[in-house]
């Protein structure tokens, strides 16, 4: 699992604790999940206790111990959303999916996330895929968005 | 290019970047803040520079950070003339380019001609990847003044003379933290930009910092300067590339320019800045937990007998103030705070940037003067509730905040009157609600948000919030039961008094308001016995 790419990353901080969660990002944003034998890598080039690893993976909602999907849905929950219709939105999204938000479907295709917010509140409802926003959505309009997306 | 060693080449240089600009061609900006650049105003960028090289470059392209007017994106500015286009597509773009679309002028627009727009108001003249346009906007100009010809005590003394309160949410003088830190023991001193607006509904840091990132350091270097720090830390969003990307530009060239890092101007001065990243929970925008995070640590607060301005990160003073407020202190040091006093209120001075967002025809970042009155905010600027209707509330400061009914809209924005309300501005997200809005949802929604994003090291937050929250769930379902506010009131109180952080003091701050301007809702939730 610990790939070129995933090695270089850690030993560019081999050795500074203090670097745990930039190099948890950078492999994140990588492999867009956390594997286990990196982490225990992680642990033994930054002589940090793998405990601490594990605090800092658990804690913080961005970091995925469990292999994500091809394409990542994310509805915006925040404020000014909800108050646009949000829920609807993503009730539409999880039939669509036919996942929950942190779950990943059996075939890998979604992972579906809620969270808020990421200050594009002018165009909410909104569903970011894969970075991607789509303004103004409605139930029906996301099937379409979602279609696109194999 | 070789750095900067004195201020005169600064403004030798500054000359020299003005007067290759003088025979000045037309120069459209597009906005490519979050919300443009949601609706692919890059496409409009592309196409705008396509066509412009096929004319023969008779026109600049700019893409610049947010313009504002985020409902209406992509946006675009063509100056001279300052004429603003609305809603443009590709399609658009030869009619800007032959002149025969109809543009408005930028102080005919009711959004934009309410405002008074000292800080985000640049944006439009700036290309966030290009010091270049910060410094022919005479950037760093209170930089240079600062190092030369004040002594770092008289520039906290400015900033304390201009009552510059803090932007983040509790509104604390900024010249009081500052004196704090710069009088702690220890030679080691940090200074903290935070940019992590983990606000739902407040967008106005990013789009400031995004699309001015340069204004935003040098207020820092400032504070630095006056504080007696060499080392800065911002603290941001890892989930915004753009603002990454412009932030790590802009110190890389304030660097190369001999801005940033040792002997600053030629002045003696070093300081050094580094990036760090929340990743993605609320509480790591709280002063403590936010240091905790920089140290490489779980986002925990700590109780604060002792201020973090004396025992921040690394247990060394660190002195932290968002972006705003950092944002804010260059043009205090280069227009005096005497001036900056003109604006504002008796307690609340300059301007203030606002997120309006919700059931509003007009949303966007907005800056106003502190003492503007709601009413003019949601209604001249932001256009009303669509469909003309009155709104039913307005609500300040996200899940910390809290809501006030139509009958209070004539309320001047300042930080005290608020307050009193039960509505504090927070880091200023105003959450317009229409006539069909569920209260009891609104404060459900909040707590529901807050439970999420609880650390859990405070058993009254951990816990408390959970009950509510289950108090407030079954309420919104019908399954309201007799005495449920009460105990709602009694598990208020007590997070209220025992949380450890800010978090979990002002949980409740939202439901507070709710039950003390909403209350008939609330009690038509319970069954009659």
């Amino acid at each position: 699992m610990c790939n070129d790419k995933l090695e270089r990353i850690i030993e560019k901080h081999r050795g500074k604790p203090g670097s745990l969660i930039r190099v948890l990002i950078e492999i994140q944003r990588e492999n867009r999940w956390l594997p286990k034998d990196v982490l225990l890598k992680v642990a033994e080039a930054l002589d940090v206790p793998f405990s601490r690893v594990m605090q800092i993976a658990t804690f913080y909602k961005t970091f995925s111990l469990k292999p994500r999907g091809r394409h990542e849905v994310h509805v915006c929950t925040g404020s000014s959303c909800h108050l646009r219709g949000a829920a609807r939105l993503l009730a539409a999204v999880q039939r669509l999916t036919g996942i929950e938000p942190g779950e990943t479907d059996p075939d890998s295709r979604f992972s579906l996330e809620t969270g808020s917010c990421l200050g594009s509140c002018s165009i909410g409802p909104e569903v970011i895929v894969d970075g991607t926003h789509h303004a103004r959505m409605t139930p029906a309009k996301v099937e379409d968005v979602l279609k696109r997306y194999r | 290019m070789p750095r900067l060693r004195s201020p005169a080449a600064l403004e030798e240089l500054r000359a020299d970047i003005v007067s290759r600009r003088a025979a000045c061609k037309p120069c459209i900006s597009v906005c490519c803040g979050a919300g443009c650049d949601a609706v692919d105003s890059a496409r409009v960028v592309k196409a705008l520079r396509d066509e412009a090289v096929k004319q023969g470059g008779k026109v600049g392209v700019k893409a610049t950070g947010c313009h504002g007017f985020c409902e209406k994106g992509p946006n675009i500015i063509v100056t001279p003339g300052e004429l603003c286009y609305f809603g443009v597509g590709p399609e658009d773009v030869p009619g800007i380019l032959a002149g025969t679309a109809k543009g408005v002028r930028i102080d005919e627009v009711p959004f934009y001609k309410h405002q008074m727009r000292l800080l985000i108001g640049d944006n439009p003249r700036i290309d966030p990847t290009r010091i270049e346009d910060y410094l022919a906007l005479g950037g760093y100009a209170a930089l240079s003044k600062a190092l030369f010809e004040m002594t770092p005590d008289q520039v906290l003394d400015e900033v304390k003379k201009a009552n510059l309160r803090g932007r983040g949410g509790g509104g604390f003088p900024a010249g009081l933290k500052w004196e704090t830190a710069k009088n702690a023991p220890g030679d080691e001193k940090y200074v903290i930009v935070n940019g992590h607006e983990g606000e739902p509904g407040a967008f106005m840091d990013r789009a400031l910092f995004t699309g001015n990132p340069h204004k935003v350091l040098e207020g820092l270097i400032i504070g630095a300067y006056a504080i007696g720090s060499h080392r800065g830390f911002i603290y941001t969003r890892h989930d915004s590339p753009k603002l990454i990307e412009h932030i790590e530009t802009a110190l890389a060239q304030a660097e190369e320019y001999g801005l940033l890092g040792g002997d600053i101007l030629g002045s003696g001065f070093d300081f050094r800045v580094e990036v760090h990243f929340d990743v993605g929970i609320f509480v790591s925008g709280e002063s403590s937990a936010l240091m905790r995070s920089i140290e490489g640590n779980p986002p925990e607060p700590r109780p604060k007998y002792i201020r973090t301005s004396v025992s921040g990160i690394w247990d060394k003073p660190s002195n932290l103030n968002n972006v705003e407020t950092w944002a804010n202190v260059p043009q205090i040091i280069s227009r005096g705070a005497g001036w900056y006093n003109s604006i504002g209120t008796e307690g609340s001075k300059g301007t203030k940037l606002v997120s309006l967002s919700g059931h509003v025809v007009n949303s966007g970042v907005v800056e106003v003067p502190m003492g503007t009155p709601l009413r003019a905010i949601v209604h001249d600027i932001g256009g009303g509730v669509p469909g003309g209707k009155p709104p039913k509330a307005v609500h300040f400061g996200g899940p910390m905040g809290g809501s006030i009914p139509e009958r209070l809209i004539d309320t001047p924005l300042d930080f005290d009157a608020l307050a009193a309300l039960g509505a504090p501005i927070g880091a200023g997200g105003l959450l317009v609600m229409g006539d069909d809005t569920d209260m009891v949802d609104v404060a459900r929604y909040f707590l529901e948000f807050l439970t999420n994003e609880s650390c859990g090291k405070c058993v009254p937050c951990r816990e408390g919030l959970l009950q509510m929250l289950k108090i407030l769930t079954n309420m919104t379902k019908g399954k309201g039961r007799n005495g449920d506010i009460g105990r709602l009131e009694d598990l208020s109180d007590v997070t209220g008094m025992a949380c450890l952080c800010a978090l979990g003091k002002t949980s409740c701050d939202p439901l507070r308001s709710m039950l003390r301007y909403f209350r008939d809702e609330y009690e038509a939730r319970i069954p009659v016995e």
